[in-house]
């Protein structure tokens, strides 16, 4: 017997899952630079939300259109990949069609994969004439030129091919065809190969059915490179989202202790500190860079698919200000890439660029631009915090740099002094009741 | 005009060894700003016409900091609270009502770990409650079927899921309650959270409140209704810009309650 496609299989395999493997580990790695955060309550809240927002879409149907045709996609790739797991027993044992031994049961579920494979097939083209053809608004923004824009159709044109390739193995595997049995599309795509010899037909089936599972093995390590991550990343990404109301704001736990000191009558405001107590650098205030923000913010910049609705909800992006929460998503993950592969070229340290996320990629005036309206959490479909991280931000700006806008400046000095952010004395509270 | 409300404070009530069933937070806007005292003592004379027992911490109220902290100033932000804090807890405060979302967000969500328990309500659920309870009846009266709508304040409709209690009181007016094409978890923004109403907007194409106006204007209110002061204010510039000041009124609920009944 020819052990050489066999062994073939499971050389592209290793190569192909062992790349992804690395992939996953620089994925981590660049995750874990963000700093540490607890995410171990709540439990049966955050497996609820996965379950709801993830696995069950909720957020992706309140836009009914492109909710549904992801539904399809997504119910698709899942229900497809059974038949990869076919393809792999197949390509390792050097079987054929190894289930079908599962009889009439086999047919049932090879029609549906077939189905199933032509809808998604539409469904991408829909999703490509909405984005190329109806050139729908937030699909066109500032930050989707180039690689974003490019990636988004990369993807589409990776999905149609490897469903078409499906459908192609099916219609040129004559054996199957002679079945009867679950060629519910194929069957009419049978007929274009009939002017060839059976040696061809084979030929193309053999064809087809490595370039399916090598396409898929090389979409998977296309994965890191992409937007497309979000296909496994929303699961982590809506177990860890916000689970207190989205008005509640993060507190700082290091100003607390200042200010609870500061308001502790018994605080001896001489006392010498502990031994070793000043050792410890002060933690900065507020994110400049990547490595300042929570790891479960840069798992968000991970996740984000670049979809956009949270922009075409954003009030201050609606207006033409120059801010656009997913930009900050994009801006975030990029430079996190750019730390990462920074600390690959210097054996695992990360040497000082010059850089970082406040200015080099997001600037001060988007920044400035945000009203906590939180309408981008609200509309994204896999929990992402864009407003987190612009907050975090301000803190830096403030409290580090004391680099407000000149009326914040003076509306914080209003409260400090007054008790209001306007040049009302607080004695006079209460005299709208005499009015 | 110069009537003169009852408004009892903590320090009075105090004095007499009493405690008020609710504390009337005010806020700032309500303190200070003359649109949103209007709304101030709207709630007051409903307050008083539902029997309710309740004081206001008058001049030792302060600022929640809620600009403060939006804006990016935690420690300023924690500040304010941790002296509120003092002093509601202080007077053993236990239930706590405001006419503002941000105040009402702040003190209900950001207190609790700086040593603030309290439980809070945003004057629209407050009026529910009375309702419910029946010791506040409204009757449509002037409002009987005019067109209202209502602009969700983000930090009391995405910021706390409370989207239902303002317009459950809408719909006792016997008014029509119309929706705006973005409503409910999908409003938009008035333009003045996140500390924007004390600074100039970036630049951009149209400033927030008239976008959000024009969304207003598109199902012909008679009454554009608001939860909150910081967007009565902008939703009022926002039909002054449309010159529409004649046909549009932009009232808060519990105005609208009040002058249902003629208070």
């Amino acid at each position: 017997m020819n052990y050489i496609p066999n062994i073939l299989f499971a050389l592209a395999l290793i190569v192909g899952i062992g790349f992804f493997a690395n992939n996953v580990k620089k994925l981590i790695r660049n995750i874990k630079l963000g700093r540490d955060v607890d995410v171990s309550d709540h439990t049966s809240q955050r497996w609820k939300n996965m379950a709801m927002i993830a696995l069950g879409q909720s957020k992706m149907v309140k836009r009914p259109v492109s909710g549904f045709l992801h539904i399809i996609v997504y119910v698709g790739f899942i229900i497809i990949n059974i038949e990869v797991l076919e393809i792999i027993i197949d390509g390792l044992l050097g079987t054929h069609r190894i289930f079908s031994s599962i009889g009439p049961m086999y047919g049932v579920l090879i029609g549906v994969f077939e189905i199933l494979a032509v809808l998604v097939f539409v469904s991408v083209i829909v999703f490509w004439m909405r984005r190329n053809i109806i050139k729908i608004k937030r699909f066109w923004s500032k930050e989707m030129t180039s690689w974003p824009k490019n990636d988004a159709n990369n993807i589409l044109y990776i999905e149609m091919v490897l469903m078409v390739l499906f459908l192609i193995m099916n219609a040129t595997d004559l054996k199957f065809q002679a079945m009867e049995n679950g060629n519910v599309v194929s069957q009419y795509l049978t007929p274009l190969f009939s002017g060839f010899s059976d040696g061809t037909i084979h030929i193309i089936e053999r064809s087809a059915w490595w370039l399916h599972i090598l396409g898929i093995l090389a979409f998977l390590n296309y994965l890191y490179f992409s937007k497309h991550l979000h296909i496994l990343l929303a699961f982590p990404n809506t177990y860890f989202g916000k689970i207190v109301p989205k008005g509640q704001f993060k507190n700082n736990e290091a100003v607390t202790k200042e200010v609870k000191m500061m308001m502790d009558p018994n605080v001896d405001p001489f006392a010498a500190q502990p031994e070793g107590a000043g050792d410890e650098i002060p933690a900065k205030f507020g994110a400049s860079d990547v490595q300042d923000l929570s790891w479960v913010q840069l798992l968000n910049a991970y996740t984000c698919t670049e979809c956009g609705r949270c922009t075409s909800e954003c009030p201050a992006n609606i207006t033409g200000k120059k801010l656009s929460p997913r930009k900050i998503m994009m801006d975030t993950r990029d430079r996190l890439e750019e730390v990462g592969k920074n600390i690959d070229a210097n054996n695992g340290v990360f040497k000082d660029d010059g850089k970082q996320l406040l200015d080099d990629y997001i600037t001060r005036e988007e920044l400035w631009a945000c009203t906590t309206c939180n309408a981008c959490v609200q509309a994204c479909p896999v929990s992402i915090d864009p407003m987190s991280i612009i907050m975090e931000m301000r803190n830096y700006l403030i409290m580090e740099q004391s680099a407000a806008p000149m009326e914040l400046n003076n509306m914080m000095a209003n409260i400090e002094n007054n008790g209001a952010p306007w040049p009302y004395n607080q004695m006079d509270r209460l005299n709208w009741k005499n009015e | 005009m110069s009537e003169q409300l009852i408004v009892p404070t903590m320090a009075e009530f105090t004095a007499q060894g009493k405690q008020p069933e609710v504390l009337f937070w005010v806020g700032c806007m309500g303190s200070f700003d003359d649109r949103a005292k209007k709304v101030t003592k709207a709630f007051v004379k409903l307050l008083h016409k539902s029997k309710v027992d309740f004081a206001v911490l008058g001049t030792e109220e302060s600022c929640t900091g809620d600009p403060a902290k939006r804006a990016g100033n935690e420690f300023l932000f924690q500040m304010q609270a941790v002296t509120n804090i003092e002093v509601l807890n202080a007077y053993e405060i236990k239930k706590i009502v405001t006419a503002c979302p941000h105040c009402f967000n702040t003190i209900k969500n950001e207190y609790p770990e700086l040593g603030g328990n309290y439980e809070v309500m945003h004057h629209t659920q407050f009026l529910k409650s009375l309702l419910d309870e029946g010791r506040l009846t409204v009757e449509g009266g002037q409002f009987k079927g005019k067109r209202i709508t209502f602009h969700d304040p983000c930090y009391l409709g995405r910021g706390n899921n409370v989207y239902e209690a303002p317009r459950d009181l809408i719909r006792k007016l016997d008014a029509e309650l119309v929706e705006m094409k973005s409503c409910k978890s999908r409003g938009l923004c008035c333009g003045a959270g996140g500390a924007q109403m004390f600074k100039e907007a970036e630049l951009g194409n149209k400033e927030i409140n008239v976008k959000r106006t024009e969304e207003a204007v598109e199902v012909k209110p008679d009454i554009i209704a608001a939860g909150c002061p910081f967007c009565n204010t902008m939703m009022t510039d926002g039909v002054k810009s449309k010159n529409k000041e004649s046909e549009i009124a932009v009232m808060d609920i519990a105005e609208l309650i009040a002058n249902a009944e003629d208070l």
